[in-house]
């Protein structure tokens, strides 16, 4: 059941305890007490809008940056990557696998912004090695929505 | 001055058009409604079938296929129909690939029934099976189920009906708009109340795929003494999603497919030949997809039950296809009242269960095959429309 909650308040976390009992044929207080063992865990750690900020006039930018690091001993990347997180220009934050080390997501207020950003915070720490940044032009989904204007309902034939 | 009444069928002519047409212009000319009208699946065709589709377009795959549709089609249906539902019918000669579920029924109540002959159709039901009848000069027999027998037929129903110009039983379940399915021994009784007559049964299974909790689909073919007697219609429209395409087939024994398909071979040639193409990939590797789609449905159905339930508009639970059938007799409205009130004050669009019957009145038909947040902005305004009534 809790797989089945997740997938339900990740498809859209306004989604009622009632509504959630409903559609997993539950009580409505076992989906909350559910929904509270979850937060408590710590499995369930934020619920977020997905906004088109290109709609407003204060839209922001991001960029995704990518950094190499050179792993401390015992520690790994841990060091490295809670210093990164602790930025609250940063959004993301993940290990890779491949040709680069961590994946930071940066925004800001202009492209400028990033660049400083990059440039004095985090090209500037000790075992970060090397920094390419890359700006979004442009979000088309994200977080499993897409972020273009839905297509009307062309379902039209009402006796079936 | 050319009197059109005097060139066109007569029978064609007496045939009622769709009350509820004008209703859907209405609803349609307005802003802001939110429809649970459609009876049509949300959800996009599953890509690998668009694919397979697509594929064949670009093979240049768009010439005629055979009359009964391409070979291996009618493998592919009767491995499934074998696998589902334990029904075994020869793909050489006891399948036929139509337009539809829509063109199998059409083309099987027109080989059955001649002038005169009864056909014993329960409503409420979907709209079809009485105007093709009355088409071909048949009589139709409705059976009026009842919400106490969660509008299943039963054999008593049915026994009280059948008379020596019976001809033909329809037996549309899962059913659109009641949700009723029926189970092992409903049938098993049907078919003791055939026994040694000579009427045929038409199974409209097209909600095959939509059954929910422990309902089985059980097909009415695969019960001792009905294999002989029934022509099985299925297609890919509501399991697949694939209304558009219009596929889908018709089973029964040999003696009646071979009369069968001379209409079809008449009328229409074959199939979409894209369409069985698309259909191929359906049936061997979308198994995954269809459960994916019947979860969704599932939870959608607890949703919108509860929901009508809560507002005081007792809903039994439908056990298959994907329709509510709530009562809204303690409103004291009429269907047709209720649904022009509620599209005109609250902009929300449902469907008077009188549109399948007489024995529709007092209810209305509401689909879930819309988005949980659709469904519930609609029973919020069903709710707000009940509390200024």
């Amino acid at each position: 059941m809790r797989t089945e909650i997740l997938k339900l308040l990740c498809r859209n976390a306004h989604y009622t305890p009632a509504e959630i009992g409903a559609m997993l044929g539950k009580s409505e207080t076992e989906i909350k007490a559910e929904i509270e063992r979850l937060e408590k865990e710590g499995i369930i750690r934020g619920y977020k809008a997905v906004v088109d900020w290109d709609k407003l006039d204060d839209a922001y930018v991001s960029a995704i940056v990518q950094l190499n690091v050179i792993p401390k001993a015992e520690l790994g990347f841990e060091d490295v990557a809670e210093r990164v997180m602790s930025f609250h220009e940063v959004e993301s934050v993940y290990l890779m696998s491949g040709s680069y080390d961590l994946n930071v997501v940066v925004k800001g207020k202009t492209l400028q912004d990033i660049a400083k950003f990059v440039a004095r915070e985090l090209a500037t720490i000790d075992s970060v090695t090397s920094t390419v940044t890359n700006f979004v032009m442009r979000r088309y989904k994200e977080l499993d929505t897409g972020l273009c204007d839905p297509e009307d309902d062309c379902r039209g034939n009402f006796l079936l | 001055m050319i009197d059109y009444s005097r060139m066109l069928n007569s029978a064609v002519q007496e045939i009622k058009p769709s009350g509820i047409r004008k209703f859907f212009d209405i609803a349609s000319s307005m802003d802001d409604v939110i429809s649970l009208g459609v009876g049509e699946p949300d959800f996009q065709t599953p890509w690998q079938i668009r694919k397979a589709g697509i594929t064949s377009l670009e093979r240049g795959r768009t010439k005629y296929s055979a009359n009964k549709g391409i070979d291996v089609l009618c493998n592919e249906i009767s491995d499934y129909l074998h696998r589902k539902y334990a029904l075994k019918y020869n793909p050489t000669n006891e399948i036929l690939v139509t337009v539809g579920g829509s063109e199998a029924i059409d083309a099987a109540i027109r080989a059955l029934v001649a002038p005169g002959d009864e056909v014993i159709i329960p409503q409420p039901s979907y709209v079809c099976y009485e105007p093709i009848t009355l088409l071909a000069g048949g009589v139709p027999v409705i059976i009026e189920t009842k919400a106490e027998n969660d509008f299943k037929i039963t054999p008593e129903e049915l026994k009280a009906v059948i008379t020596d110009k019976t001809k033909l039983l329809i037996l549309p379940y899962p059913c659109n708009p009641t949700g009723a399915i029926l189970e092992k021994a409903d049938l098993t009784a049907i078919s003791e109340v055939l026994k040694n007559t000579n009427i045929a049964v038409i199974s409209d299974e097209i909600y095959s795929e939509l059954t929910y909790g422990d309902a089985k689909h059980i097909s009415p073919a695969s019960i001792d003494g009905m294999w002989e007697r029934t022509i099985t219609v299925n297609g890919f429209s509501k399991a697949f999603s694939m209304t558009g395409w219009r596929l889908g087939y018709a089973c029964g024994p040999r003696e009646l497919m071979a009369q069968i398909i001379k209409i079809h071979q008449y009328a229409i040639m074959c199939a979409p030949t894209t369409s069985q193409y698309a259909a191929i990939e359906a049936l061997r590797n979308c198994d995954d997809a269809v459960e994916n789609m019947h979860n969704e449905y599932d939870r959608r159905r607890r949703l919108i039950v509860k929901g009508f339930n809560d507002l005081g508009l007792t809903c039994r639970e439908p056990k298959g296809a994907f329709y509510a059938f709530p009562s809204i007799k303690s409103t004291g409205l009429s269907s047709d009242e209720f649904c022009e009130k509620l599209l005109k004050e609250k902009r929300v669009a449902v469907v008077p269960g009188t549109a399948f019957g007489k024995g529709g009145e007092g209810f209305i038909r509401a689909s879930y095959c819309y988005s949980p947040e659709h469904i519930i902005k609609a029973l919020e305004r069903i709710k707000e429309f009940l509390n200024e009534l």
